[in-house]
Formats: structure tokens, C-alpha cells, sequence
């Protein structure tokens, strides 16, 4: 194929990504999974990169969580979601950009039903006048906060501290990257890359210097799936998945995991425990984990932040191997310390995973 | 530690580590076994197959993936009708493409 083609082809599955002025809507759930990623977002964006970002504590979940698990019906989440662009509107904004990865498919879901059936939309700007006497207009683009730190990732990159190198050989570091199902596979033209070459946390990765791994199972689903976690009996199925993808990606021996979803991190994570106690398998170096990060929390490494301040003690898979791998410094004294200096609880430690 | 829900066994086949020592002789014996597109008109057809799960396809599928327990007791299910034999678009001889899968071992030796 002649390199236009190439490229026209490639145009197709571009995003258009907004420069500034954003709406943020925080996730309902990431907050109790890696409470600091979301705040680093905001930390980063706004404050070191001087960019126009607002939030309002008025804004709910967007009810995706409860639509996805069947609790809720779609009217009910499309009139949650109406209340937050009303937020959105009365604030001035009309670039919207969600922190987790269903709210994102949920919000792009509810816009593309509103396009295809506008009655539906008429009716839900009626039970939303009802229910809080509030209007909204609909955003003109939707973005995850993915999507604002790839478009970033050249600036983070010039500000850069550590670069993902191991220290000891000059390597680049081996990472899995793992998109949110609820990104791309749903509406592909809504992210970076398409549903086919989603490069949205790749391209991070690569400009921030690791080598991103191609592995069998890469596109697998990390194991949440909803209902298979959420209902216990179903737990299986979501364990399954999970030690699924690590099966594949065991024999390309990856420093670290990066994913763009609030369960894909948790599961990723937590999951290695519980293969670990029924397996007595462990995926890591020396019986340890790999580390699953949030792309903030990286991007927070990166750009030198303290780990601890951005809350990876809170992650099941012990981080120091990676931080000594790339050379950046940690006081293990301060791990398990809150933000007022207080000892925070410290976990018991498992009896097969290797928890530094 | 019973957290009360365990792994699932995996369904995943390695072709990589597959030993296709059996395929291989039937392919020798009867080539008309490579001709085959997986229609599914044979097992459509089979007599058998309501009852034992008989299936000249899943058969072929199966050698092919290494899973020869599988294969085995779908064969002792075949009453040797022939009317696959009739069915096939490709024209293979299935009653005799079952007949010498009969007469090799997961080795691809001739047994009987």
C-alpha cells in the first residue's frame, strides 16, 4: 500500500482532542480503588500544565455502573447523565472529560441513542426538568482523561524526572498496557486508534520511553466484566480472565502493567493475590507481582512525585521492585503514613505473593 | 484459602504443543481428509449424532486440536451408514475416513 493510503487510512482512526477548557467528572468508584490518581490528574493538568480544567462537588456517578449491572434501567441513567451536563452548561463548559472508562461509554452510548431516537432525548430533558427544574445543551466533545493526558504526553515528557529505563541496563522497561473495554470496543471511532489499534496508553508509554509488549491476550477484558465480579457465584469466570491474560503475557517477562479503566488496575491487581493463594503462582521477579498502575499514577512517577503521595501503597502488587528499577527514591519509613504524617493501617501480608 | 469461587480450567488449545502424529498418517491413508471445509453436512445428516454426539467434523476439528479422548468416544458412537458418505460436497469417503481413524493409535500407528 502506497504511504498516502497508509496515512489516509490512519486519519480515520484519529480523535479530536480538545487543547483546553475542560469539564471534569471524577469517577464513583476509583476514588476508594487508588484514591490519589484522580487528584494527580488534576494536580498535573491544572496546576503544572497551566490548563483550564473544572470540577464541581455537586456532580454524582453517572449511573453506568448500576446500568451495566442491570440494577438500573437506561432512562434512569440517561436522566443522571442529563444532570450532569445541566452542570456542565451552567458552568460554562462544553468540553466534557470523564475520569472512568464506563462513564465515558456510558456518556457516548446515551449521546449516540439520543442522536438515533430524539424523542427519547425530548423525554429525558423532561424528567430532568421535573425531577431539578434544570436545561442542558449536550457537550461538543467527549473525552476520557486518558485521551487529555495522551494528547499531554509530549509536555509531560519534556518535564520528565525518570523515564521508564531501567537504571541498571539502559533498557527500556517491558509494559503491558491495558485499554478499558468500555473505551473503543463500544463506539471505536470515539478513541484514539480505533477498537483495532487503540494507541491511546501506548503512545504514552513509548513517549515516555518503555517498550510497549504485544502479547496474545492483549485486547482480553482484565476480568471485571460486571455481573461476573460483582455476583459472587460469577467470580470464577472473572478470575479466569484475569490469570487468562497473565498466562500470556507471563513468558514476555513485563516490568509493569498501565491501564485507563477503574477495574482494570483493581483487578489486575488484587487478582495476583488470590492466583497466587489457589496457584501458588506468582507472575513477577523473586515470587512478586507485576505492578498494575493507573496512566496518573505513572504519569506522577514520570514527572517525579513521591509514590506514596501518589498512593501506591494503596496497590495489592508491592511497588518498590519498579521504583528501583527505574531509580526513583522512596522512604519505606513513610509508606503507610496519611496526609497528616498519621500511621494509616498496614495491611497483613499475603502467604505466597511476595509484598515488599 | 477458600475464597468461594475458584480458577475455571482453561479450554484453550497450544496448537504449538499439539502432537499431530495422527492427523498426519490419516492424512496419508485417506488425503481426502485434508479436503474437508467444515460444512457440517455429515454431522446435519448423522443418524448417531442426536444420541452420542457423533460428528464427522467436530472428529476432523478435533484430531486437529490433539483432543483424541474426545474423538475416540465420538467414533465408538458411528453405526458405519454411509450417509455422510452421501452428503459430502467435497466427495470424501468418510465411512472409510472414519474406518482407518478406527485403526490408528494417538501415534499414528496402524493398531489393527
Amino acid at each position: 500500500m502506497i504511504y498516502q493510503g497508509k496515512q489516509k487510512i490512519w486519519s480515520d482512526y484519529q480523535k479530536e482532542i480538545p487543547d483546553d477548557h475542560w469539564f471534569y467528572v471524577r469517577s464513583c468508584i476509583r476514588q476508594s480503588f487508588f484514591p490519589a490518581s484522580e487528584t494527580h490528574f488534576v494536580k498535573i493538568v491544572r496546576d503544572l500544565l497551566g490548563k483550564d480544567l473544572y470540577e464541581t462537588p455537586h456532580h454524582t456517578t453517572c449511573g453506568g455502573i448500576a446500568y451495566h449491572s442491570d440494577t438500573i434501567p437506561q432512562e434512569t441513567a440517561m436522566t443522571i447523565v442529563a444532570r450532569q451536563f445541566a452542570l456542565m452548561t451552567e458552568a460554562g463548559y462544553k468540553n466534557l472529560v470523564t475520569s472512568c472508562i464506563t462513564s465515558f461509554g456510558n456518556y457516548c452510548e446515551i449521546l449516540e441513542t439520543w442522536r438515533e431516537f430524539p424523542e427519547l432525548e425530548a423525554r429525558i430533558r423532561e424528567h430532568l426538568w421535573k425531577a431539578c427544574r434544570r436545561e442542558f445543551e449536550k457537550p461538543e466533545y467527549v473525552a476520557h482523561a486518558s485521551d487529555v493526558i495522551f494528547k499531554l504526553r509530549g509536555e509531560i515528557a519534556e518535564r520528565a524526572k525518570y523515564h521508564l529505563v531501567s537504571r541498571a541496563t539502559g533498557e527500556p522497561l517491558r509494559v503491558v498496557e491495558h485499554i478499558g473495554c468500555h473505551y473503543s470496543k463500544m463506539f471505536p471511532h470515539k478513541g484514539v486508534g480505533g477498537a483495532e489499534y487503540p494507541c491511546v496508553l501506548s503512545g504514552m508509554v513509548e513517549s515516555w520511553g518503555g517498550q510497549v509488549i504485544d502479547y496474545p491476550e492483549r485486547r482480553h477484558c482484565c476480568g471485571f466484566g460486571f455481573r461476573q465480579y460483582l455476583v459472587k457465584a460469577n467470580r470464577g469466570y472473572s478470575v479466569s480472565n484475569t490469570h487468562k491474560k497473565f498466562e500470556s503475557m507471563e513468558p514476555y517477562h513485563p516490568d509493569m502493567i498501565i491501564t485507563n479503566c477503574p477495574g482494570c488496575p483493581y483487578f489486575l491487581d488484587r487478582w495476583q493475590y488470590v492466583i497466587a493463594e489457589q496457584t501458588g503462582k506468582t507472575y513477577g521477579q523473586n515470587g512478586c507481582g507485576i505492578p498494575a498502575l493507573t496512566y496518573e499514577e505513572l504519569a506522577g512517577l514520570v514527572l517525579g512525585y513521591d509514590p506514596w503521595d501518589l498512593g501506591l501503597q494503596i496497590h495489592q502488587v508491592g511497588p518498590e521492585p519498579l521504583l528501583d528499577k527505574i531509580g526513583i527514591p522512596y522512604d519505606p519509613n513513610r509508606k503507610y503514613l496519611g496526609l497528616n504524617e498519621k500511621e494509616i493501617m498496614k495491611p497483613g501480608l499475603p502467604t505466597v505473593l511476595k509484598c515488599c | 484459602m477458600d475464597f468461594g469461587f475458584k480458577l475455571s480450567p482453561s479450554s484453550a488449545v497450544n496448537l504449538d504443543t499439539v502432537d499431530h502424529r495422527r492427523f498426519d498418517r490419516l492424512a496419508q491413508l485417506v488425503p481426502d481428509a485434508l479436503t474437508c471445509i467444515g460444512c457440517g453436512s455429515c454431522s446435519a445428516t448423522c443418524t448417531a449424532s442426536a444420541w452420542t454426539g457423533m460428528s464427522v467434523r467436530k472428529v476432523l476439528l478435533g484430531l486437529q486440536r490433539g483432543q483424541d479422548a474426545e474423538v475416540d468416544k465420538m467414533l465408538s458412537g458411528c453405526m458405519l451408514c454411509g450417509k455422510c458418505t452421501m452428503v459430502c460436497p467435497r466427495g470424501i469417503n468418510t465411512r472409510q475416513l472414519i474406518l482407518t481413524l478406527c485403526r490408528l493409535d494417538k501415534k499414528g500407528e496402524m493398531v489393527r
